[in-house]
């Protein structure tokens, strides 16, 4: 063998296999032991996590869930399961004189059989009660109480959805908001996806025809669309509407009102200066009111003009000045080198904004411009202060419909979890672009 | 250009004018001295009936800054937890901590509102049943009543001594740091300056003889008398405002925490520094550096916000001024003004002092 004719100094080098790491770092075990108890501090706020969880999340579960009523066509669907642990209980007793008594209690009652028991007194506490002569106990009865178990009356959404969604559109139009929504959402998601043939144009399509195309299919009154007065659109529809068309309104706005901020004119300068941070620094909620009572002051006297249209305007100029200060960040994350270099191929200033510094800034604000509109959309609800039917009014108008009362916590519930679902998607599709584009450089 | 400004300002002006005279509406603020003559559920100076517009106009701003400045202090705590636990390294609370996150941030803050006003306390039991904590604290569906202090003479030396608490920490702070420059020698004081803080108020109390008696709160008839209480209008605000707040703050937390580069904390390690004490010294002023101007603008936000009121009808400047007076007095364009006007001028003192604050804290270039 070779290890004898090499002799003892020369042993020939044969690795050992790696050890496994120690069972107390890998699988299961490791994973609790690093994560979930590393130290007595973190041990002792898991089991407080626990705990915590224990209490909230079953009751969450029962309620939406396992108690809960999906169908039917009424509020009788939604009657609460009620569970009777012993309603009636009959027990005997011996008296002092040797007699036997019979005593029935229900949860609020007992009857005592009359004429024999002259001294006795009935003591009830909460559902326990005891019968007693001269500090002696002689029966005792436990009634314990009905249990009602409420769940949630999934019914009532179920029968105001349509509303909810719609609010009062004419049912048989109903397609025509469906399929502008679809349609628009359709284009959003192909203009927003890498390596598609034509984004760029699909996406001015968006801005700019497909706004007006959508509106008259909501109006309609062409093309033998019966005309739908805007005091009838509502629901999550409207809040739809109300939040894109500020959006698409407010981008070029605000893109005007950055660029003035940056102009070398100084009163163009101030003006944008004090639009922007006028309109940053006051409530939604009172641009709101301007719309409403102080804006129809600014008009000539007898010129009635839409509510929907005010709030929308109110709302884009109110989101222009927000969009203003996105694209202000925007346009200086670029370096100047851009600047430099379009002023260097005699490019002027509209050319360079075009061709050069816009289409870069507004790729690096995406990110930015869609926390904007995750606010706009949520800001939405407060129109119905000044009375229009978006998702939240429709659901408030249908919890305080007399039918259906005491069933708000559904309607709020279902509600929430729309604009959950909404802002969610649309926050998490943010972060994915903002580590896309950190990782470019 | 500048003509066609000119001309457009002009128009709005006469068609203005115009309206007013057809409305029949006098402009000016005349009406600030006629009695307002509605009543308000909530109020931090004396307001009767009979008070002037101006002292409800008062009052509508000192409400908005009274729900503004709770919230703003319970959101900060909260936030700071909030972050801090999205970062620890145990899963289940770093998951507890997100999913609080994720939900109360992409839920809109009206929908709190009213999830929290009719949802939560309207069905908090009627008065004869209210919960009852401690024998002297009752919760129904009118509010929450505590018993309340009513100072007696003599009770001024508590708040004095208060004073005189934190003037010495401050002086005490400043003699700590001076001596550790010096000689290197520590000093706890943040133990001592809280004992000074809370400590004096306490003795001065105890001296004086505990100048103060309690009303408590007692059920007479068909209400409460007696002892404080605490509106559902202003509690479901301050729940929603803080709770919707605190998420905004708990991310701008993490992502500042996060935000300070890991070599920080190693190199901390590498000198041998413990654990707490490089967070405290090493990490915290670094991420504050970053985290101070969003968590200013989440204050400024949490005081806007604070304008949702109406909803609910906790009276604050919206409320009473854009709401109620605006529509009783029909001043619509000085209602608004002076509504925007105050907005306005506490958004520009807010951002002042995060200017202020950036121009003091921004590294020096180099």
């Amino acid at each position: 063998m070779s290890h004898t004719d090499y002799g003892e100094t020369e042993a020939v080098f044969t690795p050992r296999p790696d050890l496994p790491p120690p069972a107390s770092t890998v699988g299961l075990v490791g994973w609790v032991r690093s994560n979930l108890v590393p130290d007595w501090f973190n041990g002792a706020m898991t089991v407080l996590a626990i705990i915590a969880l224990f209490m909230v999340i079953p009751p969450i579960i029962n309620w939406t869930l396992l108690d809960a009523h999906f169908v039917g066509d009424s509020r009788k669907a939604c009657k609460p399961n009620v569970q009777i642990i012993r309603d009636k209980v009959t027990t005997q007793g011996t008296m002092p004189d040797g007699s036997t008594i019979e005593v029935q209690a229900t949860a609020d009652r007992i009857v005592i059989p009359e004429g024999v028991t002259p001294n006795v007194r009935w003591e009830r506490k909460m559902v326990e009660g005891v019968v007693r002569a001269k500090g002696r106990e002689y029966a005792k009865v436990v009634v314990e109480k009905d249990v009602v178990i409420e769940g949630a009356c999934w019914v009532f959404v179920g029968i105001r959805f349509d509303q909810f969604i719609y609010g009062f559109y004419p049912r048989e139009e109903r397609w025509r908001p469906t399929a502008v929504i679809g349609i628009g959402l359709l284009m959003i998601i192909y203009a927003l996806t890498d390596g598609l043939p034509h984004r760029g144009r699909v996406a001015m399509f968006l801005l700019i025809p497909f706004p007006v195309i959508a509106f008259f299919m909501f109006s309609g009154g062409v093309f033998g669309m019966p005309h739908v007065d805007n005091a009838k659109w509502g629901g999550l529809v409207l809040t739809i509407i109300i939040s894109s068309v500020a959006i698409t309104g407010a981008l070029p706005i605000g893109i005007s009102l950055a660029l003035g901020r940056r102009s070398q004119m100084p009163i163009i300068r101030w003006f944008c200066v004090l639009v922007i941070e006028f309109f940053r620094s006051v409530p939604m909620i009172t641009i709101l009111f301007m719309a409403l009572v102080v804006l129809p002051l600014f008009l000539p006297a007898g010129t009635s003009f839409d509510q929907l249209l005010r709030v929308l305007i109110g709302v884009t100029l109110f989101v222009a000045a927000y969009t203003a200060e996105v694209v202000r960040g925007g346009l200086q994350a670029l370096p100047k080198g851009q600047y430099e270099a379009a002023n260097a191929l005699g490019l002027g200033y509209w050319k360079m904004m075009r061709l050069i510094i816009l289409p870069q800034a507004l790729r690096i604000m995406i990110p930015a411009i869609v926390s904007l509109f995750i606010g706009i959309f949520k800001d939405t609800t407060l129109v119905q202060i000044v009375g229009l039917n978006d998702l939240l009014t429709m659901v408030q108008l249908a919890v305080t419909d007399a039918q259906w009362i005491g069933l708000s916590k559904e309607g709020y519930f279902f509600c929430g979890f729309v604009f959950f679902i909404f802002c969610f998607s649309m926050s998490r599709y943010s972060m994915y672009l903002e580590r896309k584009l950190h990782t470019g450089h | 250009m500048a003509g066609a400004v000119v001309f457009f300002f002009a128009w709005l002006t006469v068609n203005t004018i115009d309206n007013l005279e057809k409305r029949g509406i006098a402009s000016g603020f005349e009406f600030l001295n006629h009695p307002a003559g509605f009543g308000v559920p909530f109020s931090l100076i004396e307001y009767t009936e009979a008070s002037p517009y101006r002292t409800v106009f008062i009052l509508g701003v000192l409400n908005t800054l009274f729900v503004s400045a709770v919230g703003i202090v319970l959101a900060t705590l909260l936030g700071f937890t909030l972050g801090v636990m999205r970062l620890s390294k145990n899963f289940l609370i770093s998951r507890i901590a997100a999913v609080y996150l994720e939900t109360f941030r992409n839920i809109p803050l009206l929908l709190q509102i009213l999830f929290w006003y009719i949802g939560v306390l309207q069905l908090m039991p009627q008065q004869r049943s209210s919960i009852i904590f401690f024998e002297n604290v009752f919760i129904n569906n009118r509010g929450i009543f505590y018993p309340a202090m009513q100072a007696e003479s003599g009770f001024m030396a508590v708040p004095i001594a208060f004073v005189i608490g934190i003037l010495a920490t401050i002086v005490l702070a400043k003699w700590v740091k001076r001596r550790r420059e010096k000689t290197g020698q520590g000093f706890p004081t943040i133990w001592a300056g809280l004992g000074l803080i809370f400590g004096l108020p306490i003795l001065a109390a105890l001296v004086t003889g505990l100048p103060w008696t309690w009303s408590l709160p007692r059920l007479q008839g068909f209400g409460f008398k007696g002892g404080s209480v605490i509106i559902p209008e202003f509690l479901a605000l301050l729940l929603a405002l803080t709770i919707y707040t605190a998420a905004f703050i708990g991310e701008i937390v993490r992502a500042g925490i996060q935000a300070v580069s890991h070599g920080q904390t190693e190199a901390a390690h590498a000198l041998g520094i413990k654990p707490s004490t490089t967070l405290r010294l090493v990490i915290i002023p670094q991420a504050m550096r970053i985290i101070i101007p969003p968590l200013i603008s989440q204050y400024l936000n949490l005081v806007k916000n604070s304008s949702l009121a109406p909803a609910i009808g906790y009276p604050e400047m919206t409320q009473v001024w854009a709401g109620t007076v605006l529509n009783q007095s029909g001043q619509a364009l000085e209602c608004m003004a002076m509504v925007m006007g105050t907005y306005c001028l506490i958004s520009l003192s807010i951002s002042g002092v995060m200017n202020w604050y950036n121009s003091r804290v921004a590294l020096v270039g180099r």
